[in-house]
């Protein structure tokens, strides 16, 4: 694998190696030394255009546990705000001799430039670019739900058969993007609950059933739901009329919890507006993944990190055989 | 591409037998024993030594698998390599006897990689190594405590191990 870019393009068997080798790492975590000496002397830089914790944290922890150098580059407080180019910026990252860069931009598209461009050679991977993909976040929603299904059996299977509702501002989000091309690859059924106001206009072409009220959604028994932010600072315009009545339609509070079937978990990306799209209740109970979703994306990082530095490099070819 | 055969059936299960006599032997006994084969035709190789031992000494003795692909140092080198699942026995390897399992002994670069994993997961008493073929061209300073067949080989020649759970023939051959 040379970049990490998108989910729409990652066929099943890349997915299913990524999720595989995530098992791998994810038993290394557990030991005694957590600390693997994979990919020592290589350099991994943090370039973060837009802020986030919990996604540079998680791709810093995993390239730490497999001996990487880290650099992290948040673009506030430093030659960005000058006014340097992304090319220019690539360029200097691959003079200090960066052999993946991980990139979060606001701009849709950017990471795929950074890839495309031949401004560098280090490979590439997509942390968040606009409202187009998260796709290291839809890999790490993907290995949770096989996780609770499948437990220690999870290696070599998809996800065929299992219904998830993806739920929110769906408008906007790069997760559910990147969790719909993902999960209908592994072969799950996909449904989105949203306002009308916060469905893509271009919905009808993606692989998806689109419903506007959350409870038909949930009295089908879905065997994952997962909740998605308001983005409150995307919100520019009057999507929706109070967070109040958002949050009544379609928020998940703890009757419509109540109401779900055994077995099926509750998921959010985080960072969790509680009482807006998810209910306390339902951010603590059994059913939530939260705080897997983030374990396991320090091993889906690590397994992300491993395929795209750990072998030869292929310049030609751009893959591994 | 012609083919020789240099272990059949029976001697590959002869080989076993005395290793597994050896082992016993060497430790003693049964006791504190750890059979830890590495993926994937050592992980065979160290659950059948554990049933032959486990059948000589009357005791049952753990078998379990060990993964090297990410302590190796020649990962570069190769088109990137699916790492294995790693599985300790219940009851670890802290202060016991580890028998590390190999079908071939080549460079030796995939036991000093084993040998940095066992470090990760605890520590051993003493770690031996059993191999069913060694074939030379040693690049470490490294040497297997229980031989079941030396090779003699040419570096360009391929030396490969069939074993019934994994290919579903039996023998080694040597390839030109």
């Amino acid at each position: 694998m040379r970049h990490l870019l998108d989910t729409r393009t990652l066929d099943k068997v890349t997915a299913l190696r990524i999720l595989d080798i995530a098992e791998d790492m994810s038993d290394t975590q557990s030991r005694e030394v957590k600390k693997l000496p994979t990919l020592r002397g290589k350099t991994v830089v943090n370039l973060f255009f837009e802020d986030s914790t919990r996604t540079r944290i998680s791709f810093e922890a995993a390239a730490k546990r497999l001996s990487a150098d880290v650099i992290n580059f948040a673009a506030k407080g430093s030659s960005v705000s000058k006014g340097e180019s992304l090319k220019d910026t690539a360029q200097t990252l691959e003079a200090i001799g960066a052999d993946a860069v991980v990139v979060r931009h606001p701009a849709s598209g950017a990471p795929q430039t950074l890839a495309t461009s031949g401004w560098i050679s280090a490979g590439v991977v997509n942390a968040g670019d606009g409202t187009h993909e998260h796709p290291t976040q839809a890999l790490l929603d993907a290995f949770t739900i096989r996780k609770r299904r499948f437990g220690a059996d999870s290696r070599g299977r998809d996800l065929s058969g299992l219904r998830v509702v993806i739920v929110g501002d769906v408008l906007h989000s790069r997760v559910a993007r990147s969790n719909v091309w993902l999960l209908t690859t592994l072969g799950a059924d996909v449904t989105l609950v949203a306002p009308p106001t916060l469905v893509p206009q271009n919905v009808s072409l993606w692989p998806v059933r689109v419903v506007y009220d959350l409870d038909q959604a949930l009295a089908e028994g879905p065997d994952a739901v997962m909740m998605l932010r308001i983005q409150l600072e995307r919100m520019n315009a009057a999507y929706f009329p109070t967070e109040r009545e958002y949050s009544r339609r379609w928020g998940l509070d703890a009757l419509r919890l109540d109401g779900l079937p055994d077995g099926s978990i509750v998921m959010h990306p985080g960072p969790m507006n509680r009482g807006l799209e998810i209910s306390s209740e339902a951010a603590d109970s059994e059913r939530s993944t939260v705080l897997e979703q983030v374990t396991n994306g320090v091993s889906i990082r690590m397994a992300v990190l491993y395929l795209l530095l750990a072998g030869e490099r292929d310049e030609e070819r751009g893959g591994d055989q | 591409m012609s083919a020789r055969t240099v272990l059949h059936e029976a001697d590959v299960s002869r080989a076993l037998t005395r290793i597994a006599h050896e082992i016993l032997e060497s430790n003693r006994g049964a006791e504190n024993l750890v059979l830890l084969g590495i993926p994937t035709r050592g992980v065979t190789l160290a659950r059948r030594l554990a049933v032959l031992i486990s059948e000589i000494a009357q005791t049952s003795v753990p078998a379990g698998a060990l993964d090297v692909t990410l302590f190796r140092d020649d990962l570069a080198k190769h088109p990137t390599r699916s790492p294995h699942p790693t599985d300790i026995p219940a009851g670890g390897i802290d202060g016991k006897t580890v028998v590390l399992v190999d079908d071939v002994l080549f460079s030796g670069r995939s036991i000093r990689a084993a040998l940095d994993a066992l470090q990760s997961i605890g520590r051993p008493a003493i770690v031996r190594l059993a191999i069913l073929v060694d074939r030379g061209h040693r690049e470490l300073p490294i040497r297997p405590d229980f031989i079941g067949k030396n090779i003699p080989s040419a570096r360009s020649e391929r030396v490969n191990v069939r074993l019934v759970e994994d290919d579903g023939s039996e023998g080694v051959t040597i390839e030109a």
